[in-house]
């Protein structure tokens, strides 16, 4: 029976539709690092270029003209370019930071699944340690102990986030030992290194990948709430939350200035959210 | 071609073995010793069958992962081919593994849903060097051919196979290294009953032509006489009673196996005098973490006298060559009740 209805129905994988919300935040995402790779190139302006008689115009189409599209901010300088260089910045911190939070969870959550034992307390004391400090202290306290720099900026917003990747990491690796696939590889005489990344990650990744993608909007956010408090990303550098957070205060008379970046900043975690989604779903060869 | 070890020489021995986990009752409770495998002592000679029955919890699968050096005895020890089995995770025991493996109950929860069953038949040649890539996909379509699987099959997906193609993938697997030491726990208890035959056929196809020794552990006493040439009863974590098969199954001498003996479904009466009578066992399932003293499957047997409640009996020889632990077979030094 199952003989027939295997041969009738082969594995397609061929032919793959994508859905049309996947197709848009593809399209989206392939902008964003379009822009991020090349906003040196696009930028009409230089984003520190003043154009004191131009301030606050508004964008195309609500009484602006096209040498300013975005409009201007309280200074003069040209929205379309502040955006450009800013997703630049905005897209390399939460790229990076939630890189560096997949690898550095996943790897604490394996060691404490395969060493268990002191190994398993320490990385359990450091994953309730980061949960229970709001992660924002943390920041402060390091940003105003060390300074600024943007590496050590990226490295921080890496601590965000990487103890629920190593609780999933460890708590999926354990059961995947405890039985099934991954003991019998082991029984196998495969080395533990072989077992974890042969076997455990290619099966949990669909679960990582979706952690993931919640926390790059959670760094977005979080580089913009930093960077709002003039702990972030240092002027004349700019990133997303930076133009925010300077655009708020002329939100009654000049709101194209928050609102450009904002909506990026939605765009980009709903795309990024949408394509996790998706990517979830396509990793698992048990759903067709 | 198959790992035959020198004739008369047993290819595994376990020799008072003994696996003691450590339980807790309640929240709070105090740790209590449970004694999983408790003193047993198996030989397995090359080319041949053990067959471990016993209900659930007796301990059977817990002989298995001991045979297997998965686990490491408490107190005896395992000796394969003669030495004895090294610590489970060294270098030693990894290059073990390519001589005996391990046939699983599930063979889906065994298999890894993400890769196709070629790349898995082949993986324990990856691990163990054996071969270039090239050998390796020859070796492959030769296996998947001994195990009953279309060449085609090997390009699938483990969730894309029916039940009882996983599990030939999962012996194909499993024989890749070709092993002198196949355990195999439940190999065909979550099959069909239909593919259950087929399956155990296979196994001992593949024995007669490839020379391979097995432990067959199962609670199915059928198949266990089908494949076996030596059975081990096992209660509570203690072998009962053991011997030939045939023997074993036709006049059953410990009460324990008696009662396994004659829950056995068959239509007409062919297991010998006894007929159809039904043994249904009464009071509590055993639990190893509160063992009864003296024979733990006194409050349990129809038989028992008062030795039964004082004194643990110990295996030992009866007629027709099997060993058996009963006070019954062999009265305790003192007065028969």
């Amino acid at each position: 029976m199952s003989d027939i209805a295997l041969a009738a129905a082969p594995p397609g994988r061929a032919a793959v539709r994508l859905p049309a919300g996947v197709v848009a935040a593809l399209a989206w995402m392939v902008l964003i690092l379009a822009v991020a790779l090349l906003a040196d190139m696009l930028r009409p302006y230089s984003i520190t270029a003043l154009d004191l008689r131009a301030r606050l115009t508004p964008p195309v189409g609500f009484g602006g003209t096209l040498a300013h599209p975005l409009g201007t901010d309280e200074l003069g300088r040209d929205v379309l370019s502040r955006l450009l260089v800013s997703i630049r910045m905005s897209v390399l911190i939460a790229f990076g930071a939630t890189v560096i939070a997949a690898v550095l969870g996943t790897t604490l959550g394996f060691l404490a699944a395969h060493f268990r034992g002191w190994v398993e307390q320490v990385v359990l004391m450091l994953i309730d340690f980061q949960a229970s400090m709001p992660f924002l202290i943390l920041a402060l306290s390091v940003l105003a102990f060390f300074g600024n720099s943007l590496p050590l900026f990226i490295g921080l917003m890496g601590l965000h986030g990487w103890d629920r990747h190593a609780r999933i990491a460890r708590g999926l690796a354990i059961a995947a030992n405890a039985q099934g696939y991954a003991a019998a590889v082991r029984q196998l005489g495969a080395r533990p290194l072989r077992v974890y990344l042969g076997h455990v990650l290619p099966n949990i990744a669909a679960t990582l990948i979706v952690s993931a993608t919640l926390s790059f909007p959670e760094v977005v956010l979080l580089e913009s709430g930093l960077s709002f408090l003039g702990l972030g990303v240092q002027p004349p550098m700019t990133s997303l939350g930076t133009m925010v957070g300077y655009g708020r205060e002329y939100l009654t008379r000049a709101a194209w200035i928050l609102l450009a970046p904002s909506t990026v900043i939605v765009l980009t975690t709903l795309s990024v959210s949408l394509l996790g989604d998706w990517l979830r779903d396509r990793l698992d060869p048990t759903l067709s | 071609m198959s790992l035959l070890e020198p004739a008369g020489a047993s290819l595994l021995e376990l020799e008072g073995v003994s696996r003691v986990y450590s339980g807790r009752r309640g929240l709070l409770g105090r740790r209590v010793p449970v004694r999983a495998v408790d003193h047993v002592s198996l030989t397995v000679a090359p080319g041949r069958t053990l067959g471990i029955v016993g209900e659930s919890g007796c301990g059977k699968s817990t002989t298995g992962r001991l045979a297997l050096g998965l686990e490491a005895p408490d107190q005896g020890q395992v000796r394969f081919a003669g030495q004895p089995i090294p610590p489970p995770g060294g270098a030693e025991w990894r290059r073990l593994r390519a001589r005996m493996q391990l046939v699983y109950q599930d063979p889906l929860g065994a298999l890894d849903r993400r890769l196709t069953i070629a790349t898995q038949i082949a993986e324990p040649l990856a691990i163990h060097a054996i071969g270039t890539p090239a050998d390796r996909r020859d070796r492959v379509a030769a296996l998947l051919g001994d195990v009953g699987l279309r060449a085609d099959l090997g390009g699938r997906y483990p969730h894309e196979l029916s039940g009882g193609q996983r599990q030939r993938a999962v012996l194909a697997r499993a024989l890749a290294t070709d092993p002198a030491l196949l355990v195999c726990d439940e190999p065909v208890s979550a099959l069909d009953v239909s593919i259950q035959a087929q399956v155990v056929n296979m196994l001992t196809d593949l024995q007669d032509s490839r020379g391979i020794a097995m432990l067959f552990i199962s609670h199915d006493l059928k198949v266990v006489r089908q494949v076996s040439h030596q059975v081990a009863v096992m209660y509570l974590g203690r072998v009962v009673e053991q011997g030939d098969p045939e023997a074993i199954f036709a006049t059953p001498a410990h009460p324990y196996s008696r009662a396994l003996v004659s829950a056995i479904p068959t239509p007409r009466s062919s297991l010998g005098p006894r007929g159809r009578e039904r043994i249904v066992l009464t009071g509590d399932p055993p639990n190893p973490a509160n063992r009864p003293a003296g024979c733990a499957f006194h409050p349990r047997c129809p038989l028992a006298i008062a030795a039964c409640r004082a004194e643990a009996p110990e295996l030992r020889p009866a007629d027709g060559g099997r060993l058996v632990a009963c006070h019954l077979v062999h009265p305790p030094s003192g007065s028969f009740a």
